[in-house]
């Protein structure tokens, strides 16, 4: 139930996997990326299982949709590697597990689903997003994090219940056929992952830039430019909707934001490093991080916007020593309106 | 008592990090600063309260004393350990005095603040129809539909620095062009001390009695002098059906900085008190500090305990006028003193009439007159403007 | 008034001495699950003297004294048993010197905690003492009277009683004296080289004497702050893990803990390492080295480092750890208490076994976990036991439980500290019958009216 839908013949046929020569934590020629890409395929172990940063990019470098990612994680739980230590991995499962405590509720909409993190409600205030029906939680989680933890099972086991959750609690009783994602973990999950397992998703999500940026054109009038550059962390979870990411360039001009040239930019955007932390790969966390804060520095940014919670966690601190406004997307836009 | 406060009750730890600031440098619960016994700390009178509705000990004198002692100034609210009883503290120990009230076994200068209050609508015993005669010779209109009610309290009416202060108030908004007019004699006291004294039933004949007038008149903005004031308009009114936009005069000061109220210069050295029913009762901590931060030469320097740490005057929660804490040298209020005067401050800036009093007393307690003098928040700005005009 | 009380009255002034109902009640007991006592009066000097004339006044008239601090103890320590006068030391809270050169301060016996540290961070922000884990109410002479211990414990000078460099003292009979280099000489810089005299008053629980004055030792306050949290499912693994982390010399606080709530940590031990540094570089430095001396585990993913976001960091740099207070709410009824037994490292994994086993058995949960004492010289292991106070039954079970763990401390040849009289007893009778007469000896010849903190290490 709930197989990847993966065809080995396009792998197969494929000359150039850019899967593997494209990532940026392995380190392959062609010849070795041919043969441990075999053997992923194989289901055989490879070092690519065990190297693996679970940045997600893949998912996005294929051409083909063939969903090098997802196959990557399938292995890695088949054969019993585990990227994050056990005891943190068990202990993520039970934490992010679902609590059974979800009410029906009617909502209004819009309705913004804020995933597991609750504790960004407060982000979502002002005329950005007036009227809004928050809902999150344990019991509407996408749980699409334990792609980390090598966890593909949890997914396939818990989303079915969230999908049915979201729908039978909050939206059916609502009348709403759409459902804002603040975190685009949640919006990866049911644009890409969700049809990838063959599950269907009865609403139609919507990115959280997507609906800012709507929102922002309607409040044109009030928007004071804000004259500043900003860099843009892109999350792990963009890289399953790519083509969303033409919103950053559309909001900022709204918001007169400077988006700077930067070398870890779109495809080469670098990981914030809080997974790699959790794999125990301290040198490649150090790494990573002051790679992509300096690149931030280097292209002249004053700010640095965050679509995703866990990257403001792992990142801020650092960011704000090195001289740069952490903020998250909304805030950003807040600003704006002078809010 | 409230059930939802009897099951809170034996969840005290009495672990006492209600007795310290968050930065834990000296004792801030003014009862326990004072009588150091455990019972009159946060803590003791949880357990004391609970001893008490399990018949361990009776409600007598001491018991009464040490519930009285508590100026509800929220220290501890602010510093307990658990995040689930915190909040009900200071709830909890008005509804014990409630019930102290109800019982009659109340100490007898409780019982005279109310019984004024309540036969002459002000804890002075003065007659109601001198209330407006702090406003002699400003000029200052009866409320007959002015932007403002200036609403100026018990103190404000009829204590000799609460005139002063309230004088300066208004003569400071009346030239920077505020519309606002007073209620005299047809003002009643707040309520607001009553309440905190465990005096419900007249708190609220109070906030009705305030409510009606303020409703024939058709107000709708209410400026107050006294923070008390201001927590009672702002926070219970609303209970009993009285729904008003209240500011504290040091927000109508801080709205009108740079442009209808230019300070000038003002060269001294200056702290400022957060009195507990602007800081910790609402969170206002901002607005007097932006006030003195706008005024040139004056340097401003914080004392240690500030904002939500600050320690209380010992004038709050009916005590101004109890005088539950008595006197010595461990008064909260000269306590207060003494760090004013660590910091070099020549001035202690204050925005409340009771603090003001009870700051003022403390100089002289302290022997510190010449040191250090206590000014409001008002009469700085005002003789900064006088600066250069 | 009785003549006892216009004494003390007279002594300390009308203010500071009661005998009414509410004090003797609150006064009657502490946290922990330990029987109430009422003493006949509480008394709250202000002074060394009066703490002399209060002490010269009960011996003559054979009235028990209790000192007390805090009175954070939980184990009923300052609960008096045999009534008397409960002397409460907080009004004694003048900060007497700093030495900064020397590092040690001096301050009065009623000091607390928080606020020497608040005084440090102020005026000497170079320079700081070992904090307990207590709320900062508890006083520096209640914690050293018991051999408490804190956040240097492990990288600076084991027990808070071993950082004593002088003490001033009224002894049972009212005399007033100096221990250590302040008995010789203005400093109170040492204990060496003269007889240690000291140790008679540490670990005693007031009873050879009432602690007016500690010279107390300082440490460098380095001003970068960070910890590393390592997590374990093997209880086993816990002495080396804890071992390796010691030997690189890089931490500064070890604690280790586990507990079955929150459920996502049931079954998990997490090993907290504190890490302080004068600059950014050095504080990574710190952190690489002790990242590495855990390899071994990570490396085979079966024991890994936690991120830590930074609201949870926040908790954990906090000293003292407030964190500890809340647990008093976990029965939602504001109390536990814990048996802290001071023992080898390499026990650690039976008493894990024995805290969940006895727990398990009476129906009640808890928290345990270890402090690192010195460089693993010892831990102070804590069984810590929460309970409803309103609800007598579960009150009944948790005593039971911690006379059973103070047992089971001692078979697995750890010895419970700062324990309820009933765990004194149960020291004293597996202590050797000569060290247990030389205690009697002292006791004898310091105390000779039996006045101080009586029930405490008394042969029974
Ligand atoms: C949440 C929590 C966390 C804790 N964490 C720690 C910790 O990390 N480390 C630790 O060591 N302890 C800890 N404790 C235990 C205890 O609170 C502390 O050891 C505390 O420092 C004791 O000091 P106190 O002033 O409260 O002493 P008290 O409880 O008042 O007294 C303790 C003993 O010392 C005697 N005594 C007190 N003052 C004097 C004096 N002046 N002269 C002679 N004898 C005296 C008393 O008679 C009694 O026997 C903790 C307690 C709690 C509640
Ligand atoms: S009120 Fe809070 S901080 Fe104070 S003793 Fe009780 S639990 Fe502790
Ligand atoms: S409100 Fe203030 S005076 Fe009352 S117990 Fe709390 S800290 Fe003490």
């Amino acid at each position: 139930m709930h197989e990847l839908k993966f065809d080995p013949g396009m792998c197969g046929r494929c000359t150039t996997i850019d899967c593997i020569m494209k990532c940026q934590y392995l380190h392959y020629d062609l010849k070795t990326a041919l043969s441990e890409h075999e053997r992923l395929v194989d289901g055989e172990q490879s070092t690519i299982l065990t190297d693996c940063v679970t940045c997600y990019a893949c998912e996005e470098y294929c051409p083909y949709h063939n969903h090098p990612f997802y196959l990557i994680v399938d292995r890695q739980e088949e054969l019993g590697v585990h990227p994050v230590p056990k005891p943190l991995e068990k202990s993520q499962v039970v934490m992010m597990g679902p609590r059974g405590k979800i009410r029906p509720k009617t909502l209004s909409p819009p309705v913004i689903n804020m995933c597991f993190f609750t504790v960004m409600n407060a982000c979502i205030r002002g005329r950005l997003f007036e009227g809004a029906s928050l809902i999150g939680g344990s019991d509407i989680f996408c749980n699409l994090m334990f792609l980390h933890f090598a966890r593909n099972s949890t997914i396939r086991q818990r989303l079915p219940q969230m999908i049915e959750n979201i729908m039978k609690n909050y939206l059916e009783p609502s009348g709403v056929g759409e459902l804002v994602c603040y975190h685009d973990e949640c919006y990866g999950t049911y644009t890409s992952w969700a049809p990838a397992y063959g599950i269907e998703v009865p609403f139609r999500p919507v990115h959280l830039f997507d609906f800012i940026y709507r929102r922002l054109l309607e409040l044109k009038a009030d928007i004071k430019p804000l004259g500043v550059t900003v860099a843009y962390q892109r999350p792990c979870s963009n890289r399953l909707c790519p083509h969303t990411d033409h919103f950053v360039d559309d909001i900022f001009s709204l918001i007169g934001a400077r988006r700077p040239k930067r070398e870890f930019e779109y495809e080469h955007a670098l990981c914030c490093g809080g997974v790699p932390e959790a794999q125990q790969r301290f040198e490649l966390t150090e790494e990573l991080q002051a790679k992509n804060v300096e690149d931030m520095k280097a292209a002249g940014a004053q700010y640095c916007v965050f679509n995703c919670p866990f990257c403001f966690w792992t990142l801020a601190e650092r960011v704000f020593k090195a001289g740069l406004v952490p903020i998250m997307m909304s805030d950003l836009c807040l600003m704006a309106l002078g809010e | 008592m409230d059930r939802d406060y009897t099951e809170l009750l034996h969840r005290c730890f009495r672990c006492g990090w209600c007795k310290l600031p968050t930065n834990y440098q000296d004792f801030n619960c003014p009862a326990y600063l004072k009588y150091r016994f455990e019972s009159f700390a946060s803590g003791g009178r949880m357990w004391l309260i609970r001893a008490w509705l399990n018949g361990e000990i009776e409600p007598g004198e001491r018991f009464a004393k040490i519930l009285y002692s508590c100026v509800t100034c929220r220290n501890c609210v602010e510093a307990c350990a658990l995040p689930n009883i915190k909040d009900r503290l200071v709830d909890i120990f008005v509804a014990a005095r409630a019930d102290l009230v109800e019982q009659g076994r109340i100490p007898p200068a409780v019982r005279d603040y109310l019984k004024a209050l309540s036969v002459s609508g002000n804890p002075y015993k003065m007659p109601q129809e001198h209330r407006g005669n702090w406003a002699e010779g400003l000029g200052i209109e009866r409320y007959h539909g002015q932007e403002y009610l200036f609403y100026v309290g018990d103190v404000g009416s009829y204590d000799e620095v609460g005139m002063r202060m309230a004088r300066s108030v208004a003569a400071l908004l009346q030239s920077a062009g505020v519309s606002l007019g007073i209620l005299g004699e047809e003002e009643t006291s707040d309520g607001n001390d009553a309440r905190a004294l465990g005096e419900k039933g007249l708190a609220d004949y109070l906030a009705g009695q305030n409510i009606g007038t303020f409703r024939n008149k058709g107000v709708k903005k209410i400026i107050t002098l006294s923070p008390h004031g201001y927590n009672a308009m702002r926070n219970e009114y609303p209970v009993c059906g009285g729904v008003f936009e209240v500011f504290h005069y040091t927000q109508i000061i801080n709205l009108l900085l740079g442009g209808r109220i230019r300070p000038g210069e003002y060269l001294k050295r200056v702290t400022y008190h957060d009195p507990c029913y602007l800081g910790r009762w609402n969170n206002e901590y901002g607005a007097p500090r932006r006030i003195l931060g706008s005024i040139r030469g004056l340097v401003f320097v914080e004392m240690d305990r500030n904002r939500n740490n600050a320690l209380c005057c010992g004038g709050g929660g009916g005590n101004f006028f109890t005088d539950m804490l008595g006197t010595g040298p461990d008064l909260s209020s000269r306590a207060r003193v003494r760090e004013a005067l660590a910091t070099g401050a020549e001035i202690i800036a204050v925005a409340c009439p009771q603090c003001y009093k009870m700051l003022d007393d403390a100089v002289k307690a302290e022997g510190a007159q010449d040191a250090i003098e206590v000014k409001e928040v008002s009469e700085i700005v005002s003789a900064s403007w006088g600066s250069h005009l | 008034m009785d003549q006892i009380h216009e004494r003390l009255t007279e002594i300390v002034g009308a203010a500071y001495v009661s005998d009414a109902a509410e004090e003797k009640f609150i006064y009657s007991r502490d946290q922990g699950v330990q029987e109430p006592h009422a003493p006949d009066y509480v008394v709250l000097p202000g002074s060394a003297e009066e703490v002399s004339a209060v002490v010269g006044l009960a011996n003559r008239e054979k009235i028990p004294v209790v000192p007390m601090g805090g009175g954070l103890v939980l184990s009923g320590l300052t609960i008096p048993q045999k009534g008397g006068i409960v002397l409460d030391m907080k009004r004694m809270n003048r900060i007497i010197e700093v030495n900064e050169k020397s590092h040690y301060a001096v301050v009065e016996a009623g000091t607390s905690q928080g606020m020497l540290d608040a005084y440090l961070k102020k005026h000497h922000s170079a320079l700081k003492h070992s904090l307990p884990d207590a709320p900062p109410v508890a006083t520096i002479a209640g914690n050293i009277a018991i051999h408490g211990s804190g956040h240097l414990s492990q990288s600076e000078g084991g027990f808070h009683s071993e950082m004593v460099t002088g003490l001033e003292v009224v002894l049972p009979t009212g005399e007033l004296v100096r221990l250590g280099s302040c008995s010789t000489v203005p400093g109170w810089f040492s204990r060496a080289p003269l007889p240690d005299l000291v140790g008679l008053f540490l670990g005693w629980n007031g009873t050879t004497g009432v602690i007016t004055k500690v010279g107390i030792k300082l440490y460098p306050r380095p001003p970068y702050h960070d910890v590393l949290v390592f997590m374990t499912e093997d209880i086993d693994a816990a002495p080396d893990i804890l071992c390796r982390i010691i030997n690189t010399g890089m931490a500064e606080d070890i604690n280790y803990a586990l507990a079955p709530k929150p459920d996502y940590l049931n079954g998990f031990q997490m090993t907290v390492i504190n890490i302080t540094a004068h600059s950014e570089e050095e504080l990574g430095m710190k952190k690489k080295i002790i990242r590495e001396s855990l390899r071994h585990y990570f490396e085979t993913k079966e024991a890994g480092f936690m991120p830590v976001p930074p609201n949870l960091k926040a908790n954990f740099l906090e000293v003292p750890q407030k964190a500890l207070s809340k647990f008093a709410d976990v029965r939602k009824g504001g109390g536990f208490e814990y048996v802290g037994a001071i023992m080898p490292l390499e026990k650690i994994p039976q008493a894990c076994r024995a805290g969940m086993e006895i727990t398990g058995r009476i129906g009640i949960t808890y928290s345990l976990g270890a402090r690192i004492i010195g460089r693993g010289h010892s831990a102070m292991f804590f069984f810590a036991y929460p309970f409803n106070r309103a609800d007598a039954s579960e009150v009944g079970k948790v005593a039971r439980a911690l006379e059973e763990t103070n047992e089971t401390a001692l078979k697995l040849g750890g010895i419970p500290w700062k324990t309820e009289i009933s765990g004194q007893q149960l020291i004293l009778r597996q202590m050797d019958p000569q060290t247990r007469e030389l205690m009697e000896k002292i006791r004898g010849v310091l105390d000779p009216n039996r006045i101080m903190n009586p029930g405490n290490w008394e042969v029974a």
